[in-house]
C-alpha cells in the first residue's frame, strides 16, 4: 500500500475502488457521504472539487469542520436543484439497496453528472443464495447485517440484475469491478471470474452512451 | 478548554463618520443622509496583505460590541464573546474581526435618535427610511476606509444574516466567503405581523408623540410590550416550557389580580425593562421596518442567482426550533445557491432553544464555523 492510499487504509475498501477510478481536479458529488472520508481522500490527493450530502447533522458537521463542502439533507430531493452536468462524477456508494425509486433516481443523477459511479451489495453472493436454499431463511450476512424487520435495504440486487436494468434503461456501463471484502469491508481482493456468485459487492461507472 | 484563567481582552468603541455634505449618501429611497457616523469595534490585527478581515453582522438590536471588554474591570463582554477571541472558533489571533453598529441604530451609529445637523435637534421621525441595502453601503464606507478590498468572511444570524446575503448580493467582488446564519431572502407574513405588532406597542404609547420624545419622558411602555412581543418569537414552545413551564413567581397560589403570577410574565417583563435601559424606540421601528422590506426575490427574479456570486463559499446554518426564521427558509437560500453554482454548505442544527439559539454556546456550531474558517483561511 503506497502512501497515497494510506490516507484510506481504514476506508472501505469499496471505497479505494472508487477514488481509484477519479481523475484529478475533477467535480465530485458524493451522495450519502458519511463523515467524509472520500472526500477527505480525494481533495487531499487528487485536489477535487468535492461536495457532499448527507442526511445525519453530527456526521455534517464533522465533514465541515475537516474542511469540506457538505450539506444536510436527503439526496433525493437535493439533487434535483443541481444544473445539467454539474459534475464529473457522482458517487453513490452502498445506498442504492435503500432508494425507493432507482428507476427515477439513476438517469436524474446522471444529469447533473457525466458519470455516476454506485456501488451495491450483492445479492446473487453464494452466502446469501445459500442462506435462503438450505436455511429458508431471509439472508443475515456481514454486508447485509440486518432482519428483514429492521432493515433499510428495501431493493434486492445482483450484479446480473442490475445490468439487465442498465441496458433496459439505455445506460452505458463504462466500467465495471466486482469484490470481495472481509474485515468490516475494509480490506478486499477484486473478483475476476463468476462475479455474481462470489463477489460481495459490484461497483459500476455508468454513463449516458454517445 | 483549560481553567487558567486568560487575561481579558480589552477593546474599545471607535467612530468613522463619512458622507459629508454635500456628499450625503444616497439611499434606497432616493433621500440623501448626511454625515454618518458608524460606530465599530475590531479584535486581532489585520495582517499585511488585509486578507484576514472577518467581518460580523449584528441583529436587530446588537451593537459594535461583539466580543471583549471595555476594561479589566469590565464584568460584561460583547454579546457574542463564546465564539470571538483568541483560540475560539473566529479566531482572533488569526483573524481581524470587525463589528460596526448598523445605520439606523441606537448604539453610537446613525439613527433616529441623533442630532439632525439641519435643525439641532434629534432627527426623531424626520430620518429617513433605511434599509438593509442602505446598512450594508455604510458598511461598506467603514470597511473601505480600513483598507479593505476584500473580506475573509462575514457572518451575522438573523438580521445579520440578512446584511450577509444583502453583501453577496450588492458587493460580490468583496466577499470571499460567507456564513448566513438563521436567516431568510425575506420575512415571512408572521415575522412581519410579529413586527407590527410591537411598532403599534410603540407607536400607541401617549408618551411616543410622533417620534419627537426626546428631551421628555419616552415610549418607555410601548417599547418595553414591543420587547415582549420579541422575545417570544425568539424563544421556542419547548424552551418556554422548560424554561417556565407554569411556574408561579414568588407565590404559591394564584393572586387573582393581575401583578403577574407566573414566571413567564416576570420573565417578558424584566426583558422589557432591561430593553427599555438601552435602546431607543424609533431605531426599532426604523430597523424592523427594514426587516421586513427586505426581499432578495423581488423584482426581477432572485438576487442571489448571479455568475458573479458563484466564487463565494457559503456556509448556511439554521436551527431546528426556529419559527421566526424557519429552516425551510434556509434551505431555500441553499437551493438556490445550487442553482447558481456557489461552493455552498448546509447544516441545520437540533437546538431547542427557538431563534434564540445562534447566540447561545453550541458546541456544533463552534465546529462548523471554526472549520468552516479554517479551511477558507487556507484557500487564501
Amino acid at each position: 500500500m503506497n502512501a497515497e492510499t494510506e490516507l484510506l487504509e481504514n476506508t472501505r475498501f469499496d471505497l479505494q475502488v472508487i477514488a481509484s477510478w477519479i481523475s484529478p481536479g475533477s467535480r465530485v458529488l458524493d451522495l450519502g457521504c458519511g463523515n467524509g472520508d472520500l472526500l477527505y481522500y480525494l481533495q487531499r490527493e487528487k485536489q477535487v472539487h468535492g461536495t457532499g450530502i448527507e442526511l445525519s447533522e453530527s456526521k455534517v458537521a464533522r465533514c465541515i469542520e475537516r474542511g469540506l463542502t457538505v450539506l444536510q439533507g436527503d439526496f433525493q430531493e437535493e439533487v434535483h436543484d443541481y444544473p445539467d452536468l454539474s459534475f464529473d462524477f457522482v458517487i453513490l456508494s452502498q445506498t442504492l439497496q435503500q432508494i425507493m425509486e432507482p428507476k427515477k433516481l439513476i438517469p436524474e443523477l446522471l444529469r447533473v453528472g457525466r458519470r455516476v459511479i454506485v456501488s451495491f451489495p450483492n445479492f446473487g453472493h453464494w452466502l446469501v443464495r445459500a442462506q435462503v436454499l438450505f436455511t429458508g431463511h431471509a439472508p443475515v450476512t456481514d454486508q447485509l447485517p440486518y432482519e428483514w424487520y429492521d432493515t433499510p435495504n428495501i431493493r434486492v440486487i445482483t450484479i446480473k440484475d442490475f445490468k439487465r436494468f442498465l441496458r433496459m434503461a439505455g445506460i452505458r456501463l463504462a466500467r465495471e469491478v466486482a469484490i470481495n471484502t472481509h474485515h468490516h469491508d475494509r480490506e478486499g481482493h477484486i473478483v475476476t471470474y463468476l462475479t455474481n456468485l462470489r463477489a460481495t459487492y459490484g461497483i459500476m461507472m455508468l454513463e449516458l452512451p454517445g | 478548554m483549560s481553567d487558567k484563567k486568560l487575561p481579558k481582552v480589552v477593546v474599545e468603541k471607535k467612530y468613522f463618520t463619512f458622507a459629508e455634505p454635500p456628499n450625503e449618501m444616497v439611499l434606497d429611497s432616493g433621500a440623501r443622509l448626511g454625515p454618518i457616523t458608524l460606530a465599530y469595534e475590531t479584535l486581532g490585527r489585520l495582517n499585511e496583505d488585509k486578507s484576514n478581515g472577518v467581518l460580523i453582522l449584528h441583529a436587530c438590536t446588537g451593537d459594535s460590541h461583539v466580543a471583549g471588554y471595555y476594561s479589566e474591570e469590565d464584568q460584561r463582554p460583547g454579546w457574542w464573546d463564546n465564539m470571538i477571541g483568541p483560540g475560539k472558533p473566529v479566531d482572533t489571533n488569526r483573524f481581524f474581526v470587525i463589528c460596526s453598529n448598523i445605520l439606523g441604530s441606537c448604539m453610537g451609529s446613525t439613527g433616529p435618535s441623533s442630532i439632525n445637523p439641519k435643525t439641532g435637534k434629534p432627527y426623531g421621525f424626520d430620518f429617513p427610511m433605511v434599509t438593509i441595502k442602505d446598512m450594508v453601503k455604510a458598511q461598506k464606507y467603514l470597511i473601505e476606509h480600513l483598507g479593505i478590498k476584500k473580506i475573509m468572511s462575514m457572518l451575522g444570524g438573523s438580521v445579520g444574516g440578512m446584511q450577509v446575503l444583502r453583501w453577496c448580493a450588492d458587493y460580490p467582488e468583496m466577499v470571499r466567503s460567507a456564513i448566513p446564519i438563521a436567516t431568510t431572502t425575506r420575512h415571512s407574513a408572521q415575522a412581519i405581523a410579529f413586527n407590527e405588532v410591537a411598532r403599534q406597542a410603540i407607536m400607541s404609547d401617549p408618551n411616543w408623540k410622533g417620534g419627537s420624545y426626546y428631551g421628555g419622558p419616552g415610549p418607555d411602555h410601548g417599547l418595553a410590550v414591543a420587547r415582549m412581543i420579541g422575545h417570544v418569537t425568539y424563544l421556542s414552545d419547548e424552551s418556554m416550557r422548560s424554561k417556565f413551564g407554569r411556574k408561579l413567581q414568588n407565590r404559591t397560589a394564584f393572586s387573582y389580580d393581575f401583578n403577574g403570577d407566573f414566571e413567564v410574565e416576570s420573565y417578558l417583563r424584566y426583558q422589557g425593562a432591561k430593553f427599555v435601559a438601552r435602546f431607543d424606540a424609533n431605531s426599532l421601528l426604523y430597523i424592523t421596518k427594514a426587516g421586513d422590506y427586505f426581499d432578495l426575490e423581488r423584482g426581477d427574479g432572485n438576487l442571489l442567482v448571479n455568475d458573479n456570486l458563484s466564487h463565494i463559499r457559503f456556509l448556511v446554518i439554521s436551527f431546528s426550533s426556529d419559527w421566526l426564521y424557519p429552516t425551510y427558509q434556509s434551505k431555500a437560500i441553499v437551493s438556490t445557491l445550487k442553482k447558481s453554482g456557489s461552493d455552498v454548505s448546509f447544516c441545520e442544527i437540533d437546538a431547542r432553544w427557538g431563534h434564540d439559539a445562534f447566540l447561545m454556546p453550541n458546541e456544533q456550531m463552534d465546529k462548523l464555523i471554526g472549520g468552516f474558517l479554517d479551511r477558507i483561511s487556507h484557500e487564501c
